[in-house]
């Protein structure tokens, strides 16, 4: 690690050298769904939680009813590292498929056990999160080459966009339901579902995708969703947002996605010490003070003072440390939130956002009003049959 | 100190006027209580407010019925069910549903009455035994879900509807056995993101559609293969579970439950542990928690051990470790049964038959994790093992670990990184040398030199994501660096704790404990260290001590906890038994004992030295013999005559201790208890009948000694002192008996040098006293005394062992109570499927109660009450004595039963004495085994026309083993099922009846007791 810290422990997955930047997660359940999200593009993941694998791997051909796989969050693994106290080796559960360790194997991707992670979490609470190398190897270990890998590894000031973005835009949903543009900057497949859930079709197009573009499609709402890295790198996503505000787009934006609406909206953001990693924050909705446990993956956030003389009031904050948890503009429907409402890992008690958003596109007399469809007010699930774009099949046809 | 019962709370409602009530935090008979009080229009009459969760969202988890429409409304799954109140509409739902079936009893606790029926025979049975339990007269029958997992959710919500899910918990013995004999893991094992936060989401709509405030248990059924899951039901107060789960994440359920109660939301309340996040949030562990129950069975010979729906356990341990074979292994330990782990015991060698082990699979007992040791040497797959079983593969296989690293062990050289290995997956240093040839003092040499020691790690409720301000810890091979740093300048003193409640030892030792860590704090102390193992005391609160350790109190960890501490020494005296057997070899390691050395304890416990003592002392002891062998054993019975007492040195209340009454039985048993304890050899004591017997708590600094009080015991010696009754201040002894007790205590402990509690239990005959034994430690009765005389004796004993003078005054209180105070033993006959109430030498009470009186039948007759015996003052008296002797000796009760206007009934023998030695109107009935003779006691007793019974065999103890009575214990064991006392002895039913008479005339006074005397 970055301070001169080597810890040893039993390689598994794939034996490779890897740097990164060194994360902890606090979550007791849901490593496939945490090891799939993009937003973990570019870091090593440490679980706190000492036993992982216990339920083993399901299967990627389990899909909900909109065709994406049930316990996936994208088509692959997207840290670049694991490490754990103890790596089950056997899994135990009716929908296992295979071992988190041959999985890992499977998609390239190495990690440790046998690691003391309660005295790394704490170094890294203490130190702030800092970059590190993994190296796994049935041989002699080099630290040379260890430290070079950390050196070379980028991760502050880096675009992960162009990665973990859709390259050609997807369609998700029925044809029947009005459309919803999501600017995918590292999308997880659960706000797929719940924009389809809600009773939207869902056109997904790249981060970079102009304002133009995305208004082609008449869509009645927008989404910015979750990815990794500095926000400030997502410079067209950010001038997207700007014009998106401009227009009075009912948008909803989710972890990233809230952080580019700030800069869009001009508030300013900043990197947190070692960010918020976890299913059981606690956030406070600014007003009535209901708090609600959160899911949460960010290294970055909002700076709270920036947002004065701006037109975004805080909706939500952490209860504990008082970041900003979400925000909404004052006069526009505009929503964003710091946590994950779709869960997955985690608990699914702010679902309710989603049900803002399309509060919010039933209230816009602008642009939803030129094609509300005569079924939108009851909210209907269709499948994503005609066009099954999702899941894992996405992977072999790159 | 009164009892929780309705009348008793409205008198105290009506002194005190209240204006709120909270009904969650006493367990079910609080909120019965508060059930009755609200229905018979107390709270409203009064204007009495309940705070937490209503009195209609406590009947929505409390009824079947208004359970399942509640759930079935807030979208949760259930199995199906109905509600019966005969055995025809139950033979009816159970033929509807389709069997197995499980029948649950409405509104009571630990599952008590209910069962899982296969058949018509088995529903009919249980249905019977059910009905009467049920105050409302209800059972649910419901499709039984053996084989699914049983997760648990603690939850809390406050006003505001915030609600959070503090802790899950997976049963690994899953549906099958009941969460309190349960083996249980924090957080769920074998749950995926999904069906987590699946079965949370479906908690918190139930506890929103049920309006709980505070915390509540929702215990749900999941399908181990598909995605199918029902509730079960919701505790709508503080359990067992909620202990655990507080202890289990560091969140002080109660704590913030009653802050909630008060209307404090979630949000405004802090975390404690970290005091500066909220306490809405949801607990993140980076360690595994595993409760293991303790069972007690061998003290109950006739009792099934076989575990199901009812629970059976009288106390748990919880272990905390960073793998699941760590925490395994550790709580077997903790439980203090005599087993290392899951191998290398003493008996895990023994050939196994394949049949008994499938048949101990599918039917477990108190040994199942024995039986999966043994089913996995055998060969047996996981996956049979599973489908035996219900436990899933995932733990299957770590237990499965365990026993191919034994097997490393036996097969290769012990290198650093086996030893590594095998300390990570929780062995100790004894199993290790038992692989190895080692023995356990040079297993801990050599991993010392190795430098493989284990890592103190904090339980902080956050994973480490923020500091922690409190010291909850743990040791463990799983990590690398210690979580906090020892002040070399700050040497404090380790108190040890009493481990598992057991019959024996509750929480008496607790308090004891706890009281001593705040009196050393008081008496300049500055860190005070506890070691302790139970989740349900308060001595594993982390803001008791300044630094807790939730950990075994095995010499191995002991020793680990020292070093690490470089303590300036080691409470022992007040964790019981457990703490005072590791006097002797901590004193071999030369480690400082803070209290009475260890030689002199060893000069009480050792009954060659003690009697020697004695001796020296001019102090009587009944005569007594140590053997090795059982020719010389027989001939001194022969010599004192029988009965005699036998036992086997440093016994624990009473296991294996008997009382024999004649040569063949002598015989019999020497070789069984023998086999018990090859270590040890077998004290032979002359049993003196109908002889009283005298406690003395006292405390002593070596110079003085302060007397706690005198204990009589209302039943006669014969009774272990843990199930007799007990009065203070003594009632029939003489002035002189007292004195001369006072003075031989006296001069015991100055004797023994004793610097801290003592207790000497007495026999008195004939006005000559004897010495039974010394415990040189606190006793079960030291909390009893210390409320009723009101000296705080455990804050004496902390001054004690600390060398501080004492105050003289304290030890003449006892004879100065104005009243008496009396401690009423509890037992669980109840819930131990087959177990007799005809009490012994043995210890069987699983609690007790006391109450404070006026009179000895005001404080007896409340503590008979509180103890849940029912005082009837008309209807009929069952009579059944044994012998000629003791039935002349009841015959003024006898009459005097008839002249309260009882209706007396009896059996053949008993009946027709009666008729001829009193007037007497007397009922001739016919024994259960004769059901075609009527009036039949069976038909009696399930229509509720008996009262009370009073069943006295003949020698209470000898025919009970010689089986001769089987239509006697058919008697008192159907009466226990339906509640009805059964009084044993001749002191027994007469104290009962004098204190029914009492109440004829009498009201119980109602008085608060008031605190300790301050010195």
């Amino acid at each position: 690690m970055e301070d001169g810290t080597t810890y040893e422990g039993m390689g598994f997955g794939f034996p490779k050298i890897v740097g990164g930047e060194v994360v902890f997660n606090t979550g007791m359940v849901g490593y496939s769904e945490t090891l799939t999200d993009p937003s973990y593009k570019g870091q090593i993941l440490c679980m706190t939680y000492p036993l992982i694998g216990n339920y083993g791997v399901p299967s990627w051909d389990d899909l909900d009813e909109f065709g994406l796989p049930r316990y996936f969050e994208s088509e692959r693994i997207q840290v670049n590292g694991l490490i754990v106290n103890e790596l089950s080796t056997v899994a135990s559960h009716w929908d296992c498929e295979r071992t988190l360790d041959q999985w890992l194997y499977d998609e390239k991707i190495s990690g440790i056990s046998g690691i003391d992670t309660r005295d790394l979490t704490k170094r890294l609470r203490v130190d702030g999160v800092m970059r590190g190398a993994l190296c796994v190897s049935p041989d002699e270990i080099n630290n040379n080459e260890l430290a070079r890998a950390m050196s070379e590894t980028k991760y502050d000031g880096f675009n992960f966009m162009p990665e973990v973005s859709v390259s050609e835009i997807k369609e998700y949903g029925s044809h029947s339901l009005p459309p919803v543009v999501l600017i995918d900057t590292g999308v997880k497949y659960s706000i797929i579902r719940n924009i389809i859930r809600i009773g939207f079709r869902v056109i997904c197009v790249p981060w970079d995708t102009p304002t133009i573009d995305i208004l082609s499609y008449s869509p009645v709402g927008v989404v910015i969703s979750n990815g990794p890295g500095d926000p400030k790198m997502c410079k067209s996503t950010i001038k997207t947002a700007n014009d998106l505000i401009d227009l009075s787009v009912p948008t909803l934006g989710i972890c990233l996605g809230n952080q580019i609406i700030a800069l869009a909206g001009g508030g300013n953001t900043q990197k947190l010490k070692f960010g918020h990693r976890g299913q059981n924050k606690a956030c406070t909705e600014v007003g009535t003070n209901r708090t609600f446990i959160t899911s949460q993956n960010h290294g970055y956030g909002i700076e709270p003072e920036s947002l004065r003389g701006t037109e975004f009031d805080i909706w939500y904050f952490n209860t504990d440390d008082r970041t900003i948890e979400g925000v909404t503009h004052r006069s526009k429907p505009i929503l964003a939130v710091q946590f994950h409402p779709e869960a997955s890992p985690g608990p699914y008690d702010c679902m309710f956002v989603f049900e803002k958003f399309k509060e919010m596109i039933l209230n816009d007399n602008i642009g939803y009003q030129r094609q509300k469809p005569e079924n939108m007010t009851t909210s209907s699930r269709t499948g994503t049959k005609e066009k099954k774009t999702g899941g894992r099949k996405g992977v072999s046809e790159k | 100190m009164l009892p929780v019962t309705r009348s008793y709370v409205e008198k105290i409602i009506e002194q005190e006027r209240p204006d709120s009530i909270m009904l969650s935090f006493g367990g079910q008979t609080a909120l019965n209580c508060g059930v009755t009080l609200n229905d018979e229009g107390v709270l409203n009459k009064y204007g009495i407010k309940v705070l937490g969760t209503p009195i209609t969202g406590i009947k929505i988890t409390e009824d079947r019925q208004e359970f399942k429409n509640a759930m079935i409304a807030s979208r949760v799954p259930v199995l199906d069910s109905a509600p019966a109140h005969n055995m025809e509409e139950a033979i009816e739902i159970a033929n509807n549903i389709g069997y197995p079936v499980i029948i649950r009893v409405a509104y009571t606790l630990g599952g008590k009455g209910g069962g899982v029926a296969h058949n018509e025979y088995e529903l009919q049975e249980i249905v019977q035994r059910g009905l009467p339990q049920s105050i409302v007269h209800q059972v649910l029958v419901e499709r039984y879900v053996g084989s699914w997992k049983q997760i648990e959710y603690e939850m809390m919500r406050d006003s505001t509807g915030n609600a959070i899910t503090v802790c899950n918990m997976e049963n690994v013995l899953a549906m099958r056995v009941h969460t309190g004999d349960n083996i249980v893991v924090a957080p769920s094992q074998t749950l995926n993101n999904e069906e987590y936060h699946k079965l949370r989401s479906a908690a918190i709509r139930a506890v929103q559609h049920c309006n709980i405030l505070g915390e509540c248990n929702v215990q749900f059924g999941l399908d181990p293969a598909s995605e199918d899951y029902c509730a079960i039901e919701i505790n709508a107060r503080l359990s067992r579970s909620s202990a655990l789960a507080s202890k289990a994440t560091g969140y002080p359920l109660a704590y913030m439950a009653a802050k909630i109660c008060l209307g404090y939301s979630l949000t405004e309340l802090v975390n404690s542990i970290t005091k500066t996040t909220t306490a809405c949030f949801e607990p993140s562990l980076d360690y595994v928690v595993l409760k293991m129950p303790r069972w007690d069975f061998r003290k109950f010979e006739l009792v099934s051990r076989k575990l199901g729906t009812s629970m059976k356990s009288v106390g748990e341990v919880m272990a905390i470790g960073r793998s699941f074979e760590e925490a395994v292994q550790k709580a077997i330990r903790m439980t203090d049964t005599g087993k290392h782990g899951l191998v290398c015991n003493d008996d895990s060698e023994l050939e196994e038959n394949l049949e008994i082990v499938e048949e101990g699979l599918l039917h477990p007992d108190d040994e199942v994790l024995q039986t999966v040791v043994k089913a996995i040497k055998l060969g047996i797959s996981i996956n049979t093992i599973y489908r035996l079983s219900a436990i899933d593969p995932w733990f299957l296989t770590r237990i499965k670990n365990v026993i191919e690293l034994e097997k490393k062990l036996r097969d290769s050289d012990l290198s650093e990184n086996l030893l590594k290995d095998a300390k990570r997956y929780g062995f100790s240093d004894h199993q290790i040398g038992k692989c190895v040839g080692l023995n356990e003092m040079s297993v801990r040499k050599l991993r010392q030199k190795l430098g493989i020691i284990p890592v103190v790690k904090q339980v902080d409720t956050l994973a480490a994501e923020w500091p922690a301000k409190t010291n909850y810890l743990y040791l463990t091979y799983g990590g690398e660096k210690n979580d906090i740093v020892y002040d070399k300048n700050n040497r404090g003193v380790i108190v040890l704790g009493a481990g598992p409640y057991r019959i024996g030892s509750s929480v008496e030792f607790d308090w004891s404990t706890v009281n001593m860590v705040w009196s050393l704090k008081e008496n300049g102390i500055e860190s005070v260290s506890v070691i302790n193992c139970n989740p349900e005391t308060v001595s594993t609160d982390y803001d008791i001590s300044d630094r807790l350790y939730f950990e075994e109190l095995t010499l191995e960890r002991v020793l680990d906890i020292f070093e690490k501490e470089q303590s300036s020494g080691i409470v022992t005296c007040v964790g019981g038994q457990v703490a005072n057997n590791l006097v002797p070899k901590l004193g071999k390691l030369g480690i400082p004992i803070i209290g009475t050395a260890s030689t002199n304890i060893d000069m009480a416990e050792d009954r060659e030295k003690f009697g020697k003592l004695l001796d020296s002392l001019n102090i009587r002891q009944p005569p007594w013999k140590k053997f090795t062998n059982m020719a010389e054993a027989i001939a001194f019975c022969h010599k004192t005559g029988y009965p005699i007492l036998v036992r086997p040195s440093y016994v624990l209340s009473g296991a294996a201790m008997r009382v024999v009454w004649g040569e063949e039985q002598l015989e019999r048993f020497l070789n069984e208890a023998i086999h018990l304890s090859p270590e040890y050899p077998i004290v032979i004591t002359k049993f003196l009948q109908e002889a009283s017997e005298v406690e003395v708590d006292a405390v002593s600094n070596g110079e003085e000694v302060i007397i706690g009080s005198l204990i009589e015991h209302i039943d006669n010696a014969g009774i272990h002192s843990g199930d007799a009754m007990m009065c203070i201040p003594p009632w029939r002894l003489t002035r002189k008996t007292m004195n001369t007790i006072v003075e031989y205590t006296k001069m015991i402990a100055l004797s023994l040098k004793v610097k801290g509690p003592l207790n000497i239990q007495y026999l008195v005959k004939d006005d000559q006293v004897y010495v039974i034994e010394a415990n040189i430690r606190a006793s079960r009765s030291m909390p009893f005394v210390s409320k009723i005389v009101g000296i705080n004796i455990i804050a004496l004993a902390a001054k004690a062992v600390l060398g501080k003078p004492l105050p003289k005054e304290a030890g003449n209180l006892w004879m100065r109570v104005p009243g008496f105070g009396i401690k009423v033993p509890q037992f669980s006959f109840m819930q131990l499927e087959g177990a007799d109430v005809v009490l012994g030498v043995e210890m069987q009470s699983t609690g007790e109660v006391a109450c404070f009186g006026e009179s000895f039948y005001d404080a007896l007759s409340k503590a008979y009450e509180a103890a849940g015996y029912s005082l009837p003052l008309s209807g009929s008296a069952l009579i059944t004595i044994g012998g000629q002797r003791y039935k002349e000796k009841l015959l003024p009760l006898i009459s005097l039963v008839n002249s309260m206007g009882f209706k007396i009934l009896a059996t053949e023998h008993t009946a027709e004495f009666i008729k001829n030695n009193t007037k007497a109107n007397v009922q001739e009935v016919y024994k259960i085994s004769e059901p075609s003779r009527k009036p039949n006691i069976a038909d009696l007793l399930y229509n509720r026309q008996i009262d009370f019974i009073i069943n006295i065999p003949s020698t209470s103890t000898i025919e009970k083993y010689v089986g001769m009575l089987y239509d006697e214990y058919q008697i008192r064991r159907k009466a226990v099922e339906m509640g009805i006392p059964v009084l044993t002895t001749v002191e027994a039913a007469t104290s009962f009846v004098e204190s029914l008479r009492w109440r004829t005339t009498f009201k119980p006074t109602i008085n608060s007791l008031s605190g300790y005397v301050e010195f």
